[in-house]
């Protein structure tokens, strides 16, 4: 399974120039487990505009490197944010699994 | 990519740093200059330390989101005239709807397209370009108040009746001066005076509309309304005065001749607006006031007065400005003497 359309990733590549790519993949590393993290604690509290908004960067960063399946979860949960339902079932485990293949894909792809 | 003509200063906001980091390496690129900050209250402060041609805002922000940036460049003088374009995601462009209403003058979809990015930024700093100089042109001959409400309003067809007060002013003897001095002496001469006497009519809310040989008409109290438009334009005056005093003053000390000029102010109903064409148009008056405020003007050479008022200006005044009380003149054109007051001291 894919979890990088590398078309994307490739345009990103070549629109950035150089070895730029290296330094957007760590700063995704870096701050996407801050916002997972975020997203645990906001459910914790029940803080929902702080789980809306985390779930937005991942979604808005995964869309960047053209990990589509990390977005659409993000998105997902997203829109539960949004309409103020933190019943998330398994979502944020699901999504954090997905991130962690991601981030292995990623790290693969540094050049 | 080409460089553009003239770089830009950019400021990117956004809490993102894959965003962040992303949007600023494409501006660069793009031969513009950026500084980036990643929240709202940061942009801010950036905004008002800095000299930026342009903002790219993301509405997602914590501490201060983009819409209460948006709202409050739209509202800040200092800020408003920055142009905004709104970085957003796909799915956000309710949100961008929102903006564009708020006062933003675009946006991009995130991830941005390089090319996309390349035709707004840079037709956002072109426009930013045209407004700048054409504010200046406007301030040349206007407040700052009255440039921003043509920057903001536009040129209103169609005229208004407004009261003001209409000053007319000019240099005693002109025609003699001319007639003894070099073109490159007199021309000079004119840009100095025009200097003096445009800082001190903007200085008390004035507009100078008009310039013609050696004397200018001004207006006080309209296209922006104050009350107290009487008291300005002789306040004005008495600085004028003031300064074409120390201006002789100066010339006298390099054996040049010394410069006298007269003022004659009038106050009522006027009918304002923008005549012209649509590239070339000035705020004027029209009407009675404004023919009497040359007559007055024309009569301070035979009153041997610097300054000289109708009664309607003098019904504005406070007590502590000095006047004297001249009786009435009947002026040409008119068919009512009308009640003169020398300005002698504010």
């Amino acid at each position: 399974m894919s979890y990088i359309d590398m078309k994307v990733f490739n345009e990103l590549k070549e629109m950035s120039g150089g070895d730029f790519i290296n330094e957007l993949i760590d700063a995704f590393l870096e701050d996407a487990p801050t916002m997972i993290t975020n997203m645990h604690s906001a459910l914790q509290s029940g803080n929902v505009e702080l789980f809306r908004r985390n779930a937005h960067s991942i979604k808005s960063n995964a869309n960047i490197f053209g990990a589509q399946g990390l977005a659409a979860q993000a998105k997902e949960l997203e829109a539960l944010g949004r309409e103020g339902n933190l019943n998330v079932g398994n979502r944020l485990e699901e999504l954090e699994a997905t991130y962690t293949a991601v981030a292995g894909a990623l790290r693969e792809l540094r050049v | 990519m080409t460089a553009p003509k003239e770089p830009g200063r950019l400021l990117i906001a956004d809490d993102n740093k894959v965003n962040r980091i992303l949007l600023a390496r494409a501006v660069e690129q793009l031969g513009h200059q950026i500084s980036t900050v990643d929240n709202g209250l940061q942009a801010l402060d950036a905004l008002r330390g800095g000299n930026f041609d342009l903002m790219l805002l993301d509405i997602e922000m914590p501490e201060m989101d983009g819409y209460q940036v948006l709202e409050t460049c739209v509202q800040d003088p200092n800020l408003r005239n920055i142009p905004i374009i709104m970085t957003t995601s796909l799915d956000e462009l309710d949100s961008v709807v929102k903006c564009i209403e708020l006062g933003a003058e675009d946006y991009l979809t995130k991830p941005v397209n390089p090319v996309l990015l390349r035709a707004r930024v840079n037709a956002c700093l072109e426009k930013k370009r045209l407004r700048d100089e054409q504010r200046k042109l406007f301030r040349t001959f206007a407040t700052p108040q009255v440039a921003e409400q043509l920057l903001r309003d536009g040129f209103s067809l169609g005229g208004n009746y407004a009261i003001a007060s209409i000053m007319f002013a000019d240099i005693r003897s002109f025609t003699t001066f001319s007639e003894k001095h070099e073109p490159g002496e007199i021309i000079e001469l004119l840009n100095e005076y025009f200097a003096l006497m445009f800082d001190a009519i903007t200085a008390h809310n004035g507009t100078v509309n008009l310039i013609q040989g050696d004397g200018l008409m001004a207006i006080f109290g309209a296209p922006v309304y104050h009350e107290n438009h009487r008291e300005q334009a002789v306040r004005a005056a008495l600085e004028m005065i003031d300064l074409v005093e120390a201006f002789s003053a100066q010339r006298i000390s390099e054996q040049k001749d010394p410069v006298r000029i007269g003022i004659g102010i009038a106050t009522g109903k006027v009918v304002a607006g923008y005549t012209g064409t649509r590239h070339r148009a000035s705020y004027t008056c029209v009407g009675d006031t404004v023919n009497l405020a040359a007559r007055i003007e024309a009569h301070t050479k035979v009153a041997g007065c610097s300054i000289l008022i109708d009664n309607y200006t003098r019904d504005g005044l406070p007590g502590t400005i000095g006047l004297d009380d001249l009786g009435e003149v009947l002026f040409k054109g008119k068919e009512q003497p009308i009640p003169i007051y020398s300005v002698t001291a504010g």
